[in-house]
């Protein structure tokens, strides 16, 4: 059958069963746009090219699905970059497809014409131009099989306007052939040798350790994770890329490691002796100071791409394999196994880790007259009993939200944690609410971060999204101005933001609602009053101004030196 | 730790941008490319590339592992010394007066390269071997007086099996 390109392109995005594009027109795209009215797609009209592609992610993150947005050439295109990077170094799935300048006059500085392949290169899984009509479709299903397979990640494919014009013969029911790529095949399947050596590393275990990360959510991986911790009594961290993955209200919870983890997770990492990192990097925020990170312990790394594996620490036994498969597969041989009196073996490690905690608690003052950032969020676990899907901006106010909301399910937490990009909260939020109409989505936002992308709320209200923001208000960039505070002997050089806008009226102008809270009283009723609206809300907590996070751990030292007030 | 020149030979599919993407992947995490040298094989969908880079075993392990997450990347080898063969071409101009003539022709003839080109002043030659033969060459031919080189970088085959 004779198809445009734009036309090919909508039938390859129903075969990938796409049922949402987040996206903003231009020039180069107006056949695409045309054939979308045509079609029953769900089209998201954002507000700028980085709230498409921060919703995209979001969706992905909350739904597993792929993420899929369309935006322009030029400036649309390059206004992805920022949202791109975040889904790369977050490892998440999801196809931007970039409208370009017609192929013959590429190169030539044409209007809106930027080399977006050569820009986003390093910062995408892969990506593509496509200069032929004919390789439209191939080039579609290997976008799609490249960002969800293996380790996931944003791949970008750009479209030339005489390519979606094009005309040539398309046949769908070839497409559906099972892909096969020469250069690519991601290894799933855990080396059996490999498995049986961390088994008999458990069995000999005193102080171990469960490290969890972004891999076990990606890979489905919670559940077993979550059982090879119970059968071999073993406590358990995670990154905040993992946070969700295992049950933050479980006994057995260290909490999260790192800069800004908790007292006993640090403490933790600092005296085992089996660290069993499963879809984590050891990324340099929870390592601290590699050359004294977990010194006493041997270090098990099961991931499904090799270069994490012994790029920052030095590791015993390697596992090159997907987390739910490499895990399925340790659990069946534990099952087996003879682990003697678990319980007993496994008291005196576990009674430390209790001395840990009670000594060094995550805690706060909340008093009378100012409101404490970490009680906003404490009542907020308590009023949604901890099920919302929650996204944060970034600084203080994810740190909070990370230390102070306990997830029991994956996929909860929506957090930039690879780039910490500034604004990304809202537009994911939206996103998460897409995937999840029914369920509460709340961005726990900071001042400075919720005015990057602002401009969504017209989004939210648009297409009535009941969002909730809760903007943590304190007038400053929190996190620079606390190292300055700190480190830079109280110099705020430039973090103080004090002409910000009233936010609950700004929300009332974009059509939504707006509520403040200024004493911790008006807290609760805030939260909700917003929760029980079927509209999205922005709640301004003004907050005390010069509150740190602690614990922290200084650059450069290691996760067992940590300033605790 | 110690730094041992590599050379790595890639197998790669012959698309648009891949030189690209190798050559971004080194500049992009600091790894240094000490020469490059890419041309298509028999099969007309693929390429190779011969990089030459110096690198600690930590590093050259991570090296090898970023070059084979690339999409494009059919396989990754690290050819050693040992194993492989291996050849250079550089093609030299060399100052050439009536004193040193002589010499020069010599030096040509001994490490059995060829002149192919002359002028009043200057002889240029082009030689092909095995790094150590071009090193050899060119520490000899420098108190004559080099005017310019060009010089392809190492590519590398592996020895067959014996």
């Amino acid at each position: 059958m004779k198809m445009t390109g734009a036309q090919i392109f909508l039938a390859m995005l129903k075969q990938e069963a796409v049922d949402t594009i987040f996206g903003f027109p231009g020039g180069v795209l107006l056949d695409i746009y045309d054939e979308i009215y045509k079609s029953d797609i769900r089209h998201i009209l954002v507000r700028h090219e980085q709230g498409a592609v921060h919703a995209a992610d979001g969706y992905a993150r909350a739904s597993g699905k792929v993420g899929v947005c369309l935006v322009t050439s030029g400036p649309g295109a390059t206004n992805t970059v920022t949202g791109v990077a975040t889904a790369y170094m977050d490892s998440i799935p999801m196809v931007v497809f970039t409208g370009q300048v017609p192929t013959q006059l590429i190169g030539n500085d044409a209007f809106q014409e930027v080399d977006i392949v050569g820009i986003t290169r390093p910062c995408t899984k892969h990506n593509y131009l496509v200069k032929d009509t004919n390789d439209l479709a191939r080039v579609v299903r290997e976008a799609f099989h490249i960002a969800r397979s293996g380790r996931p990640g944003p791949v970008l494919v750009d479209i030339p306007k005489n390519v979606a014009n094009g005309v040539v013969e398309f046949n769908p029911e070839k497409n559906g052939q099972k892909l096969q790529m020469r250069a690519y095949n991601p290894t799933y399947d855990p080396n059996t040798r490999q498995l049986k050596k961390v088994v008999e590393m458990i069995r000999k275990a005193k102080r171990p350790v469960l490290f969890g990360g972004g891999g076990i959510i990606l890979s489905g991986a919670s559940e077993a994770f979550t059982h090879l911790s119970s059968r071999a009594r073993i406590p358990v961290t995670a990154s905040l890329m993992g946070l969700g993955g295992f049950p933050g209200t479980d006994p057995l919870w260290l909490g999260m490691p790192g800069m800004h983890g908790t007292f006993r997770a640090n403490m933790s990492l600092g005296e085992c002796d089996l660290l069993i990192g499963v879809g984590v990097r050891f990324d340099d925020r929870v390592t601290g100071r590699t050359d004294t990170f977990a010194p006493k312990a041997k270090i098990v790394h099961i991931d499904i791409d090799p270069t994490s594996i012994r790029k920052n620490v030095a590791v015993a036994v390697p596992v090159v394999g997907d987390c739910k498969i490499s895990l399925d597969a340790l659990n069946a041989m534990l099952d087996t196994e003879d682990l003697g009196d678990i319980e007993a073996a496994r008291r005196p490690w576990l009674e430390q880790i209790e001395e840990w905690k009670s000594t060094q608690p995550l805690a706060y003052e909340q008093g009378e007259e100012l409101i404490k950032p970490q009680f906003v969020v404490e009542k907020l676990f308590e009023l949604t009993a901890g099920k919302a899907i929650i996204t944060t901006e970034v600084g203080q106010n994810q740190m909070w939200a990370a230390q102070y909301y306990h997830f029991d399910q994956p996929n909860h937490f929506l957090s930039s944690g690879g780039l910490g990009t500034m604004g990304f909260g809202l537009p994911a939020a939206l996103g998460a609410q897409i995937a999840y109409p029914d369920k509460l989505v709340v961005d726990v936002a900071g001042d400075g971060s919720i005015q990057m992308n602002i401009q969504e709320m017209a989004t939210a209200v648009q297409y009535c999204l009941p969002v909730k923001v809760a903007i943590l208000n304190n007038g400053y960039l929190g996190m620079v101005r606390q190292w300055q505070q700190i480190f830079y002997d109280r110099r705020y050089s430039c973090t103080t933001m004090d002409h910000a806008p009233d936010f609950a009226k700004l929300a009332e102008a974009y059509g939504a609602v707006g509520l403040r809270a200024t004493k911790p009283s008006e807290v609760v009723p805030v939260l909700e009053e917003a929760i029980a609206t079927p509209r999205p809300v922005i709640m301004d907590f003004v907050v005390e101004k010069e509150e740190n996070v602690y614990p922290m751990v200084p650059a450069g030292k290691s996760i067992t030196e940590m300033l605790l007030a | 730790m110690n730094s041992k020149r590599h050379i790595l030979t890639l197998l790669v599919d012959n698309e648009p941008g891949v030189l690209s993407r190798v050559a971004g992947l080194f500049s992009g995490r600091g790894f240094n490319i000490e020469s490059l040298c890419v041309a298509p094989t028999l099969d007309a969908g693929q390429s190779r590339i011969t990089v030459s880079t110096k690198a600690n075993p930590p590093l050259i392990e991570q090296i090898e592992k970023q070059l084979n997450k690339l999409i494009n990347i059919i396989k990754v080898r690290d050819l050693s010394i040992d194993d492989a063969v291996q050849r250079e071409m550089a093609i030299i101009r060399v100052k050439a007066t009536s004193q040193t003539r002589a010499e020069i022709l010599r030096i040509v003839d001994i490490f059995r390269c060829k002149v192919v080109d002359v002028g009043t002043e200057q002889y240029t030659i082009e030689v092909t071997g095995d790094q150590g033969k071009i090193q050899a060459l060119l520490r000899l031919l420098k108190p004559i007086g080099i005017k310019e080189i060009a010089r392809t970088g190492p590519v590398a085959l592996r020895r067959s099996p014996k």
